[in-house]
């Protein structure tokens, strides 16, 4: 499937006009932190590129990253960038069911061996492989012969890229996320919960146009929509640096726009790019509307001290705890102050005679 | 003998309560008492910051008495006390502290190191580390009642005199006798002239007093030199004859460390309140002026100053006292810089004039209280402790300055609108 | 788990719990040893002087400013400072759980660089006096360090300085337990004894109706 025809029959196919499109890589080129000026470059690889097979898997999720690409409302850059590829393989939205979908999957990965690309979401369960198979085929197992030979892995969605909810407190399956299974293929982290569109088509607009994949963190995020936090952006920056902080959600502050830190807003410790990049179309993101940041971006979000406490305060002891902390320290020091026998000599003139 | 280390650690542990404790704890190692101490201030030598004079005492309460303290000894972090510190400190403890309290008043979080000095003293000299002059005036003050050696009948004579010279009778022993006056030792050798100001003032407040043929001398050396036991026959003496005389009260001379020993060690000492007062001689003189018992005519008109004794004024809040009889008498009294509490010290108080290895260091010492007299250029300068005033006497003749010291209580009675004799 | 968490949760409780056990500890020291009854007929009021004594010594002792300038100013102006920036702070104030808006950010970075300043000139100063040399050990040393790392910080923290708000925030709480830790069993631990320590001095002169 690799020699479908390129991405400039498929746009006119769907009635996209050529400026249109150079608009649409415009806006890809900035979101990408490209130059302008690579735009039309962008746009001319882009149309000369083949479209590459996708296998999509799935695992430990709840589609909820799948729905984030394919539910807009309108056709967007990402459906458009989307459609550029051939998802070969995709639990949920492909016709085919039951072996004839498990051979369509051999079929592509070998048509396209060390070619295509293998997409993820979900975590794996480690601790019991009798979670989640297909196909009598225990998802590690699954995921190591789907990716034996692929060009890259994209982990889609928190539990993919870092075990996200399943991998939770107390994590029953013994969930890891995909990377800690792959070796020696390179492998692409778009957490969120869900990612932003744009950051998932990006990086495959990324691939196709230049062959490889953009520059990554520590983490294995993309620089180019992780490489800020959501406090850097975030339109109520200037009321955090004034110290202005909504307390409560229906307060005065609220009403003003204030910052939410106080309401547990994760924003400082976030790298995302919803401030930038917003929701559903561009509308908004949750501080636009007035509710914390979850930071669902970051590692074991799910456990990082509570979506509504402030990032900055510590889980606090309980009575118990403290008063058998002091109860024990008085005790201690009772006991090592208290006074011991001691016998004394008393001065006598004999000792006043004495010399020293 | 009983002088050992072991000793003199089993003597400074009962010293060591709460408020010891609070203020060991508390110490930011600021260095504002050494600011504060004459001892440092006018040699420059840090080792004589207080704090650092309290050492032997912080390492037996922090190895003894704290949890962190026992653990790094049971841990072997922290070195054990040995005979050798309470050796290498007898100077610090007892040649360069006159117990001036001045430490205490400066420090921010408020220790009272004159407090812990004074206690730690028990420990030194029950340990065999204190200096000899003073072991020498106790032991003298035990065998002969006077550390400097003025027998009962020498202090007769010489309270005979005075009575002769003031045509007063001063009657010894007198049974029922409203007070008890105590005699400084330094009165009875330098200053008798004391004596005969009394006679005078008691009369003019028509009340009566008695010297006790036993207990005529007021100095307790044993409070200087840090022993309880000391401390104690000293004050049992005063204590017996205040009883055996049916007294109301007893006076306790000009001299700051007597009233300190008698006045607020005494009945600790004695392990019981006294059923009478307690008084110093100068509180007396004030409750009398404020009765109308004292009355004066004339005034000096020298230019005189007052010189504040540390026990009385700083750690005895009789500076106002002083004042108001210092103004009965004087035209042109002028203030030094520092008055009343924080006052510097004549540099002999604590036993240190009665300790002849510290002279040296005493007289460098002073040079606190000579820039006070130099800035004002008094005639005379007055003082309420004939220890003080000896100290000062010697230490500006040491440095060679013209200037008569003068007792407050002599002072007042000479303005005495005279009774007839 | 990461370090912000660590010190959010484990480290937390871990510090609150030695910082309470050590605080009590001290406290019980010194209470435990308690007074011997005086026997003297007391002369003044201890109570009444014993409180005034715990603010009196707020002020600086007359002359001594002018023989140790840097102890002094500079001894306020950190004491002050780090009491502005503790409790005069937003997201302190949020933090420790009491209302209030706290003081513009401007003012809090003003103060703690002030504050920082202090600390640096007492720092040189302890190292030049011959007497605080003599007279301080690695405790003092350490102590000072305890209480600067918190400041500094703080400072990047909120300038975002060096290194990203995570772990800045991670190790801005880090250095503030560690402090806490470590209070009862330094000599930090003043902040609580100074009031026991001032307040003995008072009721002992002031029983004789002396200075304190
Ligand atoms: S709402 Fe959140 S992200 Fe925005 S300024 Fe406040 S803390 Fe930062
Ligand atoms: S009591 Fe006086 S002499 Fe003794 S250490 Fe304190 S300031 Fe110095
Ligand atoms: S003034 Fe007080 S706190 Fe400062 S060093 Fe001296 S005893 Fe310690």
């Amino acid at each position: 499937m690799s020699d479908s025809p390129g991405l400039a029959t498929l746009l006119r196919h769907h009635g996209i006009g050529r400026r249109d499109f150079l608009t649409f890589c415009a806006g890809l080129a900035s979101a990408l932190a490209l130059p302008p000026v690579l735009a039309p470059k962008l746009a001319h690889a882009l149309e000369a590129a083949r479209r590459p097979s996708v296998i999509w898997l799935s695992f430990q999720e709840c589609t909820g990253c799948t729905e984030s690409l394919t539910r807009a409302d309108q056709p967007s850059l990402e459906q458009i960038i989307l459609s550029m590829v051939s998802l070969d393989y995709h639990h949920t939205l492909q016709a085919a069911s039951g072996a004839a979908a498990e051979a369509a999957r051999r079929q592509a990965m070998a048509d396209n061996h060390g070619r295509y690309l293998v997409m993820a979401d979900g975590s794996i369960p480690l601790g019991d492989p009798g979670y989640c198979t297909i196909g009598g085929m225990s998802s590690a197992d699954l995921l190591a012969q789907t990716v034996a030979g692929a060009a890259a892995v994209i982990a889609v969605g928190s539990c993919a890229a870092f075990g996200g909810l399943a991998a939770a407190e107390p994590n029953p399956t013994g969930a890891v996320p995909i990377s800690r299974l792959v070796t020696g293929k390179p492998v692409v982290n778009i957490p969120g919960c869900p990612p932003l569109p744009l950051a998932m088509t990006g990086v495959i607009a990324h691939f196709l146009a230049f062959g490889r994949l953009p520059e990554l963190d520590s983490l294995g995020r993309p620089r180019v929509f992780y490489g800020e936090t959501i406090h850097d952006r975030c339109p109520r920056r200037a009321f955090y640096d004034q110290g202005l902080f909504a307390k409560s959600f229906d307060d005065e502050g609220a009403r003003q726009g204030w910052c939410l830190f106080q309401l547990g807003c994760k924003g400082p410790t976030t790298r995302n790019a919803c401030a930038t990049v917003k929701w559903n179309g561009g509308t908004s993101f949750p501080i636009g509307s007035g509710h914390p940041c979850l930071g669902c971006s970051q590692p074991s979000f799910w456990d990082a001290g509570g979506f509504y406490r402030p990032l900055s305060r510590p889980a606090g002891l309980g009575p118990g705890m403290a008063a058998a902390a002091v109860a024990a320290g008085a005790a201690l020091g009772a006991v090592a102050a208290s006074k011991r026998p001691s016998e004394r000599q008393p001065v006598t003139l004999d000792d006043l005679e004495t010399k020293s | 003998m009983t002088m050992s280390f072991a000793n003199g650690l089993a003597a400074l542990r009962p010293r060591i309560d709460a408020p010891v404790a609070a203020f060991l704890s508390s110490c930011v190692r600021c260095g504002l008492c050494a600011e504060a101490c004459l001892f440092h201030t006018e040699t420059g030598d840090p080792k004589y910051a207080p704090i650092m004079k309290l050492e032997p005492l912080r390492r037996l309460w922090s190895q003894e008495f704290t949890v962190m303290g026992r653990l790094g000894r049971a841990l072997g972090l922290s070195k054990p006390m040995s005979d050798e510190d309470f050796a290498r400190w007898e100077e610090l403890v007892y040649d360069s502290c006159t117990l001036c309290g001045r430490c205490s008043l400066a420090c921010p979080v408020g220790n009272d190191l004159t407090l812990m000095i004074r206690k730690l003293r028990e420990g030194m000299v029950a340990a065999g580390h204190s200096p000899e002059g003073l072991r020498k005036a106790a032991h003298r003050a035990l065998t002969d009642i006077s550390p400097v050696g003025v027998g009962a009948q020498s202090a007769r004579k010489l309270i005979a005199a005075q009575s002769r010279e003031v045509g007063i009778p001063i009657e010894i022993d007198k049974h029922g006798a409203d007070w008890l006056v105590l005699i400084s030792s330094m009165e009875y050798i330098a200053f008798p002239e004391m004596l005969g100001a009394l006679a005078r003032l008691f009369k003019a407040a028509g009340q009566t007093w008695t010297i006790a043929s036993d207990a005529y001398e007021a100095t307790n050396v044993g409070v200087q030199i840090g022993s309880c036991d000391v401390a104690r026959a000293i004050v049992a003496r005063t204590v017996d004859a205040a009883h055996r005389l049916g007294v109301k009260g007893v006076v306790t001379p000009e001299c700051g460390h007597a009233y300190q020993a008698l006045r607020w060690e005494g009945p600790n000492l004695m392990g019981q309140a006294f059923d009478f007062e307690v008084i110093h001689l100068i509180d007396l003189l004030d409750r009398w002026r404020a009765e109308g018992r004292l009355k004066t005519k004339g005034k000096s008109g020298l230019r005189l100053t007052y010189h504040d004794p540390c026990q009385t004024s700083r750690r005895g809040g009789l500076d106002p006292q002083a004042r108001r009889l210092l103004n009965l008498v004087a035209e042109d009294f002028v203030e030094t810089s520092d008055p009343g509490p924080w006052n510097w010290c004549c540099g002999g108080g604590g036993g240190v004039s009665a300790n002849p290895r510290a002279r040296d260091l005493r007289f460098k010492v002073f040079a606190a209280k000579k820039r006070q007299l130099e800035a004002v250029r008094p005639d005379a300068v007055v003082t309420t402790c004939s220890n003080c005033r000896n100290v000062l006497e010697e230490s500006l003749e040491h440095w060679g300055m013209e200037l008569p010291v003068l007792s407050l209580t002599e002072l007042v009675a000479e303005y005495l609108d005279e009774v007839p004799s | 788990m990461s370090l912000l968490l660590w010190a959010k949760g484990p480290g937390f409780a871990l510090a609150a719990v030695l910082f309470l056990l050590g605080t009590a500890m001290r406290l019980a020291e010194i209470l435990r040893l308690g007074r011997g009854t005086d026997l003297a007929r007391p002369r003044g009021a201890a109570g009444g002087q014993a409180l005034r004594t715990v603010f009196s010594r707020f002020l600086p002792a007359p002359g001594l400013f002018a023989r140790s300038p840097v102890v002094h100013a500079g001894g306020y102006v950190f004491h002050i400072g780090l009491l502005v920036v503790v409790i005069g702070y937003g997201p302190h104030l949020a933090v420790l759980g009491i209302g209030g808006r706290g003081l513009p950010a401007g003012l809090i970075d003003g103060v703690t660089l002030l504050t920082m300043a202090a600390m640096t000139a007492l720092l040189a100063a302890r190292l030049r006096d011959p007497v605080k040399r003599l007279i301080s050990g690695p405790g003092d040393y350490g102590a000072w360090g305890l209480v600067f790392l918190p400041l500094a910080t703080g400072f990047l923290l909120v300038n975002r300085v060096l290194l990203p708000f995570e772990p800045l925030l991670a190790l801005h709480l880090l250095s503030v337990e560690v402090m806490l830790a470590l209070l009862p069993f330094t000599k930090l631990v003043h902040a609580f004894t100074f009031v026991l320590a001032r307040g003995y001095a008072g009721a002992i002169a002031g029983r004789k109706g002396a200075h304190s």
